[in-house]
């Protein structure tokens, strides 16, 4: 158990990075209900782990834990998620497919759409460099891919969110035509 | 596309992750490269594309409370021990100096049992919590009070009434073993549309006597009673009026 100190210290350190978990979660579950109840699991086990922290970044360490509930969550509520880890193609998930995406004339929904059609190693990544702006070496240190092998990971998670949105502009314009 | 470079290096460029001398290399190729030329202009309108997009989810002020709550909570576990140890002290010479004035033995005795009564009410919080903790909440999980009660035969000391109450609007769920200072008790687990509502039972101790009340603290609600020689308690984020209305149904 942590003593006051360790508590304040926790709440000085870990609990400003709570957007960047909410947000991580968030991306990763694809709904809010759901990653708030991981952010929430999460944070109770980084205090309960806080004794382990040996200063660093306290945002990475943090993040690293919600992104560990976060796939230890998926494997149990929703496996077949992770199947497709490293499948390159595109997922035909309800929420990627074209004709569903057409009707989303809004920019911005597509772009989630599109995002969330990812596999869950293609978004994380990105969503750790575009959105929460890490570096090479945070994004190795929160997901574990070998510093050498985040720039072709981001590489080909780029690739596909390009072609997945070429695919829903394409389907939008023949709606149109 | 037939360029190396525009697949793998070029990201790292974009991102500024390359070193100097591998960036100004990278340039020298840039310059007569229509391809990374194409490929950088499209990684550049895709990160605008996202900024523009405002993607970023914030926590909600709720999580935000909902968090510190549970920190409150973790952190006063062991408050909560501490308060316990300090009552057997306490209670030693009140039951000691008979001799005392009878009012000043009362007064006493009713100050020790509300100061008992709410560290055990912290404990069963912290037990309802603990709870619903992933994994934590059932040993047995099922809806029906024959499967559920039989479990407890033999892991307890007692048998705790089990009613699958579905039809009244509190379906049962399942039941676990939970301790309770230091003694086991028996947790049955009732849903209440999305809430959970652990209903703790453990034979009734005079030393250690509940009077039936109920309250709120952390934002969970409990209400706790006695019938014949069990003592019942029965916790959840639900209202207090579903938890009457379970009490009610429980002991008519």
């Amino acid at each position: 158990m942590l003593d006051p100190q360790d508590r304040i210290r926790f709440e000085q350190l870990v609990l400003p990075h709570l957007n960047s978990a909410a947000n991580l979660a968030r991306w990763m579950l694809r709904n809010r209900d759901d990653s708030d109840d991981v952010v929430q699991e999460a944070t109770l086990r980084a205090y309960r782990f806080f004794g382990q922290f040996h200063g660093g970044d306290a945002r990475a360490w943090l993040l690293q834990i919600v992104r560990n509930t976060c796939y230890t969550w998926l494997g149990k509520n929703r496996p077949s998620e992770l199947m497709t880890e490293f499948d390159e193609e595109v997922h035909q998930r309800p929420a990627a497919n074209p004709e569903i995406l057409a009707t989303q004339s809004d920019e911005r929904q597509q772009l989630m759409r599109a995002l969330e059609s990812l596999s869950p190693r293609f978004r994380e990544v990105l969503v750790l460099r575009e959105l929460e702006g890490c570096s090479y070496k945070e994004i190795g240190e929160i997901t574990g891919i070998p510093i050498g092998t985040v720039m072709s990971t981001l590489s080909r998670a780029r690739e596909r969110l390009r072609q997945v949105l070429i695919g829903a502009n394409g389907a939008a314009a023949k709606g149109v035509s | 596309m037939n360029c190396e470079l525009a697949r793998t290096t070029i990201h790292g460029y974009f991102d500024g992750e390359l070193d100097a001398v591998r960036s100004a290399e990278f340039e020298r190729h840039l310059e007569h490269c229509a391809e990374c030329q194409a490929v950088l202009e499209g990684i550049e309108s895709l990160r605008a594309q996202i900024k523009d997009s405002n993607l970023y989810e914030h926590a909600s002020p709720e999580l935000h409370n909902r968090i510190r709550k549970q920190l409150a909570q973790a952190t006063g576990e062991e408050r909560v021990n501490r308060e316990l140890s300090w009552k057997k002290w306490f209670l030693l010479p009140t039951f000691g100096t008979l001799a005392a004035a009878a009012a000043v033995i009362t007064i006493m005795f009713f100050v020790a049992l509300s100061h008992r009564q709410s560290a055990l009410t912290a404990e069963l919080i912290d037990a309802h919590v603990r709870s619903l903790q992933p994994g934590h909440l059932m040993d047995v999980e099922s809806t029906d009070q024959h499967t559920v009660k039989p479990w407890f035969d033999g892991k307890l000391d007692f048998i705790p009434p089990v009613d699958d109450l579905a039809g009244q609007g509190f379906p049962l769920v399942g039941g676990r073993l939970d301790v309770i200072d230091g003694h086991d008790v028996a947790a049955l687990v009732y849903s209440r549309r999305k809430h959970y509502i652990n209903v703790f039972i453990w034979p009734y101790r005079e030393k250690e006597s509940i009077t039936e009340s109920s309250g709120s603290r952390h934002g969970y609600n409990w209400v706790t009673w006695q019938s014949r020689d069990m003592q019942f308690c029965v916790i959840s984020d639900a209202s207090l009026s579903d938890l009457r209305e379970l009490k009610n149904l429980i002991h008519p």
